[in-house]
Order: structure tokens, then C-alpha cells, then sequence
């Protein structure tokens, strides 16, 4: 190794063709260098990136991120509000809907009311007629009977007048009758 | 034709400030890093088009990776931990490009990185936990017997971790270079031997452009791995009890 440095040394001319160079990463007379530069350029590397290029980069992926939950929040907000128009919908069908059965339970009632008093009026009206019909059928009756014992009088005093050729006596005709009836 | 281990050289530029070919390489990998990302969020799109997509993608995949190790308050780390990973990351790639350098190839540079990292879990463990810090070596409900040599072990596992944190990185991309240079170079030899060797020069070409494709995965899985170690490492600076 040693010797192969040295042979590197003292040839000049580098890429020669079949030139014995050492073994570079162990050439100690280049580490100074390299360590200065690396050091040079890690410390620039470092310093634009923590400064510069990093935020930029972090701040677009914040941003997003940031607007995605806002936008997020504010789709969950507009659900909400819809969840609550729908809510406030549903309230006041379902008031409406009562409010109509109310109605249609008022007018039911009204209208029933209204058709039992005209049914009663009816009523009374009829029973008055027939309680007036049946007056009148029984006074007939009661006139159609008292009629009864005239013509049977008349009848009897007729028949025994032909029978008899002479008319009988109405006192007796009515006795007689009266003796049947009973 | 040239060595496999040429491509490693360090060149210089300017002797005069000490400015090699590697220096060249480090700046032009940060260059990248810094206006690659500036010009992938130069619009701030809250729907990110394709490059403001790959940058958030890599900032939320170095932010995921230390939260999960350190949990919230490991942030504080995030600015090390991704110019750490995207430095890795960009340098190893820019390594792929055929004909240029690869800064972390030199043991040098991960060391560097490394100490870096070791250098952070010491000095935070340190000033935030004060001697508690200690008990990083000392794990509870050990016997007392066996306490020292836990101890000794504890404290030599720690003192390993600068050495292969770095020299895994470094050995990585090393071998995987020099292994495409012998490939790339069977190539040239066989077609130069001529004859009925010529025929076979395809042979190792489909072997350089296969490991061509692992070496990208190792770049990448390479600068994966420093970081989760880092941020392994910096779980212990934040919480030192086991």
C-alpha cells in the first residue's frame, strides 16, 4: 500500500493507461481536502435547506393540509345545516299534518253536529206527525165505533121489521144489544 | 486499459483552495439538491403537479422514517436528517452517470457523515439528558454481576456505529463501481481478444447493464439505510433509557 502511494506520487501524468496508482480512499493527503469541501458544501446544503427550501416545502404540505380540514369542516358545517333544514321540515309537515287533522277532526265534528240536530228536528218532526196520524186514526176509530151500535140498531130494527112487518120498539132493540154486547 | 480503481481518483481542479474533482461533485450534488427542489415547488400548488410531487413525496418519506423511529419530537432533527439522506441519495446517483465521480465512494466522506451523525447523538444526548445520558451504556434490569461486561459490550457497539454506519455506505458503492468497471472492461478485453472470444463480449455487457440496474437500487437503498440509522441513533440521543 505504502508503495504504491509512493509510485503514485512520483508518476505525474494521471490516466495513464496501465499506470500502478494507489488505492484512492485510502490516500490520506486527499482527506483535508475532501473534508473541507464536504464541510463546505454540507454546511451550504444544510443552511438552504433548513432556511430555505424545507419551509417552502413544509409549508405547501401545512397548507394543504390545513385546507383540506377547513374545507372538511366546513362540508361537515353545511351537512349539518342541512341535517337541520330537513329536521325543521320534517317539524313543520308533521305540525301541518296535525294542524289538518285538527281541522278535518273540527269540520267532522262540526258537520256531525250539524246533521244530528237537523236528524233530530227530523225526528220531532215525524213523531209529531205520527202521534198527530195516530190521533187521528183513533178518533176515527172511536167515531167509526160509535157508528157501530147506530147501525146495528138500525140493522136489528130493519131485520125485524121485515121479519116481523113491524118496527120494534127502539128502547127494546137497544136493550137487546146492550144484553149481546155484554 | 484503465484500472478499475481509477475512477475513484481524486483529481484536482484548483490547488491553489484544494479543489478536486470531488469538491466539484459534492457542490454539483447540492446544486441539485437545493434547485431541484426549489424548482419543483417553485409554484406552491396545493394539487402538486409531477416534480412538487416527488419533492413532497421525499419530504414526507425522510419525515415518516424519523417520526417512526424518534416519534413528534425527533423533528427538531428533520433538517439534518433529510440534507443527510438527499446528499446520499444525489450523490450515489450522480455516481451512476458513467464518467463521473462518486463522492461516496471515499471512506473519507461517509467517516465524515457518520461523525457527523455520532457527533449530533453525542453532543444533544449530552446537553439534554446531562449525564443521564450514560445510562445509554447502562441497561436496567441487568444482574450486577454481569453489569460491567454489558457495559463493555454496550459501549463498544456504540463506538462501532460511526465505523459501519461509514464503512457500509463506502463498500457499497465502491464495490458496486468497481464491479461494473470489471464488467465494462471484460467487454473491451474480449473484444479486443478477437477470434472466438469476440463473440462472447455480449455476455458480460448484459452482466454490466444488470448490475448497472442493482447499483441504482443500491444507491438508493444505500442512502435508505444511512438514514434509518440515523434516526436510530437519534432515538438514543432523545430517549437514552432502554
Amino acid at each position: 500500500m505504502a508503495q504504491a502511494q509512493t509510485n503514485h506520487a512520483t508518476t505525474e501524468a494521471p490516466g495513464g493507461a496501465h499506470e500502478d496508482i494507489g488505492f484512492p480512499p485510502f490516500e490520506t493527503e486527499t482527506y483535508a481536502g475532501q473534508l473541507l469541501w464536504l464541510a463546505i458544501t454540507f454546511v451550504v446544503l444544510y443552511t438552504l435547506l433548513s432556511r430555505l427550501v424545507l419551509p417552502r416545502l413544509s409549508g405547501i404540505i401545512e397548507n394543504r393540509r390545513a385546507m383540506i380540514a377547513s374545507d372538511l369542516d366546513d362540508a361537515a358545517a353545511m351537512k349539518s345545516r342541512a341535517e337541520e333544514a330537513g329536521t325543521a321540515y320534517e317539524k313543520s309537515l308533521s305540525e301541518a299534518k296535525t294542524r289538518a287533522q285538527a281541522l278535518a277532526q273540527e269540520t267532522r265534528a262540526k258537520l256531525s253536529a250539524e246533521s244530528d240536530v237537523k236528524r233530530k228536528a227530523l225526528e220531532a218532526d215525524l213523531n209529531q206527525r205520527l202521534a198527530e196520524a195516530e190521533a187521528t186514526i183513533s178518533s176515527k176509530k172511536s167515531e167509526a165505533m160509535s157508528h157501530v151500535d147506530a147501525i146495528a140498531r138500525d140493522t136489528a130494527s130493519a131485520i125485524i121489521e121485515r121479519l116481523t112487518g113491524k118496527a120494534p120498539a127502539p128502547q127494546k132493540v137497544e136493550a137487546a144489544l146492550n144484553q149481546i154486547k155484554a | 486499459m484503465a484500472s478499475p480503481i481509477e475512477q475513484f481518483q481524486i483529481k484536482p481542479l484548483i490547488p491553489v483552495i484544494n479543489f478536486t474533482n470531488s469538491s466539484a461533485f459534492m457542490i454539483g450534488a447540492a446544486a441539485v439538491i437545493v434547485g431541484g427542489l426549489l424548482y419543483a415547488t417553485r409554484k406552491r400548488a396545493v394539487v402538486p403537479g409531477r416534480s412538487q410531487s416527488v419533492a413532497e413525496v421525499l419530504h414526507d418519506f425522510v419525515a415518516n422514517t424519523l417520526v417512526d423511529a424518534t416519534g413528534k419530537e425527533g423533528m427538531k432533527f428533520f433538517p439534518l436528517v433529510f440534507s443527510l439522506f438527499m446528499f446520499v441519495l444525489t450523490a450515489n446517483l450522480l455516481g451512476m452517470i458513467p464518467g463521473f465521480f462518486t463522492v461516496t465512494s471515499h471512506i473519507i466522506v461517509t467517516f465524515a457523515l457518520a461523525m457527523l451523525v455520532i457527533g449530533t447523538v453525542v453532543v444533544y444526548g449530552f446537553v439534554k439528558h446531562g449525564t443521564h445520558f450514560l445510562g445509554l451504556f447502562v441497561p436496567s434490569g441487568v444482574p450486577g454481576w454481569l453489569l460491567p461486561f454489558i457495559v463493555v459490550i454496550e459501549l463498544i457497539s456504540f463506538l462501532s456505529r460511526p465505523i459501519s454506519l461509514s464503512l457500509r455506505l463506502f463498500a457499497n458503492m465502491l464495490a458496486g463501481h468497481i464491479a461494473l468497471k470489471v464488467f465494462a472492461g471484460f467487454v473491451v478485453s474480449l473484444l479486443a481478444a478477437g477470434g472466438a472470444l469476440t463473440i462472447l463480449a455480449p455476455l458480460p455487457l448484459l452482466m454490466a447493464v444488470a448490475l448497472m440496474a442493482l447499483e441504482f437500487l443500491v444507491a438508493a437503498l444505500q442512502a435508505y439505510v444511512f438514514t434509518v440509522l440515523t434516526c436510530i441513533y437519534l432515538n438514543d440521543a432523545l430517549h437514552p433509557g432502554h
